[in-house]
């Protein structure tokens, strides 16, 4: 199956061949990862672009060819899927816009202040991770019955304290946004941190006795040598958290439930409601393939923003 | 990386071929099998084939799967050549995992399904007709409610034998009405009553009924309402929606009115009504039968039930139906089929003890028997049976809402826009969603 349909395959040629490498070592190399490729993405993929230009329902014996009908009912105000659709797409997008900046500068504060020697540090590291490992559903469930407007501890306690207690944080704006970015923030931003660490642990000390020696001030230390060292892990990070924010879906279907009205109803929610609830696969289909090419278009800006910056 | 692209998608497109064509296959398949399995056996009366075991899904996740498993239990010792084993999925992963199980042939052999799921779940091939089995057991409509039968018919065939009906009704926590100055053992029953009680309760600071901006239980309360006015959420053959009438209207107005008239705080989430009434700041509680044992549960509540307060010109409530289904299951053995329909006549006729689990049995000889009307709630709920409704029964109806008045429901509530406006507005996405549906199912 590898071999098929290649004539001469364009290896950059070794320095030292090794006595039997032919042609198609690289290939057979890779042959494990691209069956599984071929099997679980590309073939998907295709197949998916085929779905989504029919009204297709996996068991409905007729799946009637549409073409682009599905595409352009997304473009068609007044269809059923524009005004829902374009709804979650904005859902999504202002969540991943509010909680983009904050899981990315949060933990690298955080990161920061770990990577310091202080004692009880291993704690620590092992208490701003340890939301990371629960369950959305624990998440949501826990954080829905402690922001409850009416029957809700958070309200509670801030009434305790002398502070309005009647604030709607889980069903109405903002206040809903406010709530699912939080709870994200706390469950997340742990990943990020452990992967800053690192990427903190990388950088040669070395660089940061030279900026001394050149009398360079804290500040002026973190600009100039830890966010150049960072650099590719910003990258990743950034990278990482928008495509995990633009994923979210979860956290508003159990705590807010898409409320108020289906302001917080993500893209992801819609199309899997459309798709497997509703067995409506060709719009969805239609639609996974927008929110694809959306990430795709934000995620090369990211790339070509940080490499016009280096080098 | 230009010539591995261009390889990936020659195999695919092969691989595709391959596909459709095995699935094509497949749904031959299922076609001609499908009028022998319905035919399997004897209708329920009996089975004589060789052991065999059954596998029957569920959503019974809450206090109600333990009554089910008595009963399977029971089934299992009674019948030697049938073994049932019971899977419970939650209800909404239920819809979405069945059919793509059944379709494969490695799903469940027979399941329930709700009364509103039924003719979608015909529609698209995922369950038998079970017409020989109301002919061979000799089922007729005088033995079940009028409204539950009919329900589970969809294009002249029956799809479902109905088990129960779990209707909405009033709940009442005693200590907060005696807390309000209100007669505990006299819920109300009229709008004149139910306004009166909550005015009473509001003047010792009791917000006495949370109106819930969601489907639980907002949304059943206004398909309640609907009905209580003289309406109804579509027309008959449910090609337009009409809960934007003025009936519809006015019970939204009426549920609006309970929040800013400061008998429903704002802005309840999702449940609060439920633990509210639980913790003693919700005196009046629309809710559904299946409540009964979770409220029993807890400590120290002192609660009771009666039916909905009628606020309309008529009486008028929702609910909903368990109905027996068996599975169009490809590949299926004639005799599961066959020994499932014994399964189903079985449990229909013992359908007393799951009353038990917060339900009013579907049969009228299970219904008028001494051991249910013995039971506490139950029977109260059952005085709801003549006068509630169901949508209409066409495919692909349970998403319509979802879509559409939904949402309205919720903003409403939230106080976020006008009843009219939100009602007109979510009918017409209802009628293209409607229409969408009939386009899709009628091309099938």
């Amino acid at each position: 199956m590898a071999t098929q349909g290649i004539e001469q395959p364009r290896v950059r040629r070794p320095r030292r061949k090794p006595a039997d490498a032919g042609p198609l070592t690289a290939y057979l190399f890779m042959a494990p990862y691209l069956v599984l490729f071929t099997i679980f993405i590309t073939v998907p993929v295709v197949f998916g672009v085929w779905i989504s230009l029919h009204n297709w329902d996996p068991l409905l014996p007729v799946k009637p060819f549409v073409g682009l009908q599905n595409y352009v009912d997304l473009i068609s105000p007044g269809s059923t899927t524009f005004g829902p659709f374009w709804n979650s797409m904005e859902a999504t997008g202002k969540f991943t816009l509010y909680s983009v900046p904050l899981l990315v500068i949060i933990p690298l504060l955080l990161a920061l202040i770990l990577n310091r020697g202080f004692r009880g540090r291993n704690f620590f590291r092992a208490t701003f991770f340890a939301p990371y490992v629960l369950g959305v559903a624990v998440v949501g469930i826990l954080w829905r019955f402690l922001l409850d407007p009416n029957i809700g501890l958070v309200n509670y306690y801030l009434g305790v304290l002398g502070l309005p207690d009647k604030t709607p944080w889980i069903t109405a704006l903002p206040w809903a946004w406010v709530s699912l970015v939080g709870v994200t923030v706390w469950w997340t931003l742990g990943f990020n941190t452990v992967i800053y660490l690192a990427g903190l642990q990388d950088i040669d000390p070395a660089l940061y006795d030279a900026a001394k020696v050149d009398g360079a001030n804290g500040w002026q230390r973190f600009v100039n040598v830890t966010l150049p060292g960072l650099r590719p892990v910003l990258l990743f990070v950034i990278t990482v958290t928008i495509l995990a924010s633009a994923n979210m879906f979860g956290q508003s279907y159990v705590i807010t439930q898409g409320a108020p009205g289906e302001e917080t109803t993500t893209a992801i929610w819609y199309i899997a409601e459309q798709g497997l609830r509703f067995f409506k696969m060709g719009p969805a289909a239609a639609m996974s393939y927008v929110l694809a090419l959306a990430l795709a278009v934000v995620s090369l800006t990211n790339f070509a923003l940080f490499r016009y910056r280096g080098d | 990386m230009g010539r591995g692209r261009a390889r990936g998608r020659e195999l695919t497109r092969q691989d595709f071929l391959l596909l459709s064509a095995g699935a094509g296959l497949a749904l031959a398949g299922c076609g001609g099998s499908q009028s022998d399995l319905e035919k399997a056996g004897t209708g329920g009366k009996s089975y004589n084939g060789p052991k065999v075991s059954l596998s029957f899904w569920n959503g019974f996740t809450g206090g109600d799967g333990p009554y089910m498993q008595k009963l399977v239990d029971q089934f299992n010792s009674e019948e030697k050549n049938i073994d049932v084993s019971m899977n419970t999925v939650e209800w909404e992963t239920y819809y979405q995992k069945v059919p793509s199980a059944v379709q494969s042939g490695k799903g469940p052999d027979l399941g329930i399904m709700h009364i509103d799921q039924l003719p979608t779940n015909a529609a698209r091939g995922v369950v038998l007709a079970l017409d020989d089995v109301a002919k061979a057991l000799n089922l007729k409509e005088s033995d079940f409610v009028p409204i539950v039968w009919q329900a589970g018919l969809y294009n002249g065939k029956r799809y479902g034998i109905p088990l129960d009906i779990h209707p909405l009704g009033l709940y009442y926590n005693k200590t907060t009405m005696e807390q309000g100055g209100l007669d505990p053992d006299d819920p109300p029953q009229t709008n004149d009553e139910y306004m009166a009680a909550l005015e009473q309760l509001k003047s010792k600071g009791i917000e006495g009924s949370w109106i819930s901006p969601f489907l639980f239980s907002g949304g059943l309360t206004f398909q309640a309402l609907i009905y209580q006015f003289g309406g109804q959420l579509y027309n008959a053959d449910a090609t337009k929606a009409t809960f934007n009438s003025q009936a519809g209207v006015d019970s939204l107005n009426w549920m609006v009115d309970l929040v800013t008239e400061g008998y429903s705080p704002k802005n309840v989430a999702q449940d609060a009504e439920y633990t509210a009434f639980t913790n003693g700041d919700n005196a009046f509680m629309w809710n559904g039968i299946w409540n009964i044992n979770p409220l029993d549960d807890v400590k120290d509540l002192e609660w009771g039930a009666a039916p909905l307060p009628q606020i309309g010109s008529e009486k008028g409530a929702w609910a909903g139906s368990h109905n027996f289904v068996i599975m169009n299951k490809r590949g299926q053995d004639p005799n599961k089929v066959a020994a499932a329909k014994v399964f189903i006549n079985w449990v229909s006729q013992h359908s007393e003890e799951w009353a038990k689990a917060g339900q009013v049995p579907a049969r009228n000889s299970v219904r008028e028997s001494q051991a249910f009307e013995s039971l506490k709630w139950q029977p109260v709920f059952a005085e709801e049976i003549s006068y509630v409704n169901f949508t209409p029964p066409v495919p692909g109806i349970a998403d319509v809402y979802t879509g559409s008045l939904d949402p309205a429901i919720n903003e409403v509530v939230l106080l976020k826009k006008e009843p009219k406006a939100a009602l007109d507005e979510a009918a017409s996405k209802a009628n293209q969603l409607l229409k969408e549906n009939q386009e899709k199912y009628q091309a099938a």
